[in-house]
């Protein structure tokens, strides 16, 4: 921290001591409402209550009853995790941290009255609402997934049923079949995720459908992330498996023929298919006109996550428009979960925000399901852009595939839950 | 977070400037800008820097505070070979390593 900046810090911000949240609500504890209990929401609501100490009623809106992780989902694939390895409990976060989950949808948000709705019927009000809502993939795109048999077309970019399903369509594909994943434009959800994806596939190929190929057909002009890594992988231990073709953007499918047609090129068939449609905001985000960006991410204040369109609402995660070299990982939800929950715990108590948000990122990809690789970034608040920016010669890559990172891997995911879930 | 003397001076300076309150307020902004920044190492070594029992990542909570220092200089420095924490040190300036490595100290 500079000298001036630590001056300024000293003089500009006041800070809580012991604490004891009261805002206006008229049972006298301050309420924050969280919608989404992924990695950006859950982690939100465990510090919100932690670093209020428990000063602020903390309810979390969520419609499943438990959280499957999206990192880690491609080793399910694979078939090196069961569904259940990664299925994460609520329980602690109410138990232990006193947050309220509540399994429900909100349809509505109120932002004069400050009020959600629920589907199930109920009212929630609030002081500060975190809005943690995940993308939306825009099927609607693809007009053939609407065709009869095009249920059977998935994207499992949301951990779930999904991805059990894919893992049996797999499971169910010939020897000498082949897989093909679409990739949209950037940005989407986890950069990397679908090139993860390729080499799990051909991991589990590689052992138990030796003659099986995977092809990549990706809307963007090259690899999104850790490219050259990824391309090296595919040259040497899935050489002739993998088949990687850059601009060749997806615009429909044909379910009966398990054919996809493209933009430009030429129609491909597969034996599965796994199309990755366009995303934006969740849908509750863009209906409550938070989506700010090309009518498909928020736009936040980098200081508290605060919507610049509307006020007393924070959105996290995936959902926002990010900041440069900001990637749309589980990773950076959880670290905007706690940036924001300071904040509100601050604004709450009449106090300026952290004027200095610093954070990483660090981002496993398994090549197999032993090795991994990685990639990191440190961000911090630059006042003068009003934005999050990487700080120079920070970050970076793994030098190569190795089963050292795919243990750090697994030692992530189970740090990360237990900081997002207690 | 008040480590280099020049820093510790100036510090002094400003808060025997200001009342009473303002002092604690001072101080206790200082430790939650110390809480936030150590908060964003938890993705890796779990929450307060306690991590999960057996894993391959070490735990931060409670170790003594020149030692901290000390490792996240010589990653900072390429001095200790590491997969990530080589590159991830290098994003943090001398103060905030102090003042993170405080609150991680610190924690019981």
């Amino acid at each position: 921290m500079h000298r001036r900046e630590f001056l300024g810090a000293l003089a500009g911000t006041a800070a809580l001591g012991a604490f004891g949240a009261q805002a206006a609500s008229a049972t006298g504890k301050a309420k924050v409402v969280v919608v989404g209990g992924g990695y950006g929401g859950a982690t939100a609501a465990r510090y919100l209550r932690e670093w209020s100490g428990h000063g602020i009623e903390v309810t979390l809106v969520e419609p499943n009853a438990s959280l499957v992780s999206c990192p880690l989902s491609n080793l399910v694939l694979a078939g090196s995790k069961r569904i259940g390895d990664i299925t994460l409990s609520y329980e602690a976060l109410a138990k232990r941290h006193g947050v309220s989950v509540v399994r429900d949808h909100v349809s509505a948000i109120d932002p004069a009255r400050r009020v959600v709705r629920l589907a199930g019927g109920g009212t929630l009000p609030y002081d500060r609402l975190v809005l943690s809502p995940g993308v939306d993939v825009l099927s609607g795109e693809i007009p053939g997934l609407a065709q009869p048999g095009g249920e059977e077309i998935l994207h499992a970019w949301k951990a779930g049923p999904q991805t059990v399903d894919l893992r049996r369509q797999l499971e169910a594909m010939p020897d000498g079949g082949t897989f093909a994943i679409t990739i949209p434009l950037a940005p989407y959800r986890c950069p990397p995720g679908p090139y993860e994806r390729a080499c799990l596939v051909a991991d589990y190929f590689s052992r138990a459908k030796p003659r099986g190929k995977v092809l990549i057909l990706d809307a963007n002009p090259d690899v999104t992330s850790k490219g050259a890594l990824f391309k090296q992988v595919w040259a040497t231990r899935y050489q002739g498996m993998i088949e990687y073709r850059p601009q060749y953007n997806t615009i429909d499918v044909d379910p009966t023929t398990r054919t996809l047609k493209f933009e430009v090129q030429d129609d491909e068939r597969a034996d599965v298919l796994n199309v990755l449609p366009p995303q934006r905001a969740g849908a509750i985000a863009v209906a409550s006109g938070l989506a700010t960006a090309n009518g498909r991410w928020c736009e936040v204040d980098f200081l508290t996550f605060e919507s610049i369109a509307v006020p007393n609402i924070h959105v996290l995660g995936d959902a926002i428009q990010i900041a440069p070299l900001m990637p749309k990982s589980g990773h950076m939800a959880n670290q905007h979960g706690k940036v924001a929950a300071a904040a509100i715990v601050s604004l709450l108590a009449g106090q300026a925000p952290n004027p200095e948000p610093l954070y990483n990122n660090t981002c496993y990809s398994f090549t197999s399901a032993r090795e991994a690789i990685h990639i990191a970034s440190v961000h911090r608040y630059d006042a003068a852009q009003k934005t999050m920016v990487t700080v120079p010669g920070a970050g970076g890559l793994s030098a190569a595939p190795n089963a050292l990172e795919g243990t750090y891997a697994q030692a992530w995911a189970d740090a990360i839950w237990t900081d997002m879930l207690g | 977070m008040i480590q280099t003397p020049l820093l510790a001076a100036l510090a002094a300076l400003v808060l025997l400037a200001l009342p009473g309150g303002a002092q604690a307020q001072a101080s206790d902004a200082a430790a939650l800008q110390a809480r936030n920044w150590a908060a964003a190492c938890a993705g890796c070594h779990g929450p307060a820097g306690r991590a999960p029992a057996g894993a391959a990542v070490p735990g931060l909570a409670g170790r003594d505070k020149s030692e901290l220092v000390r490792q996240m200089q010589d990653f900072r420095q390429g001095k200790r070979e590491a997969t990530v924490m080589q590159q991830i040190a290098k994003g943090y300036s001398d103060q905030q390593i102090e003042a993170i490595a405080g609150w991680f100290a610190a924690v019981r």
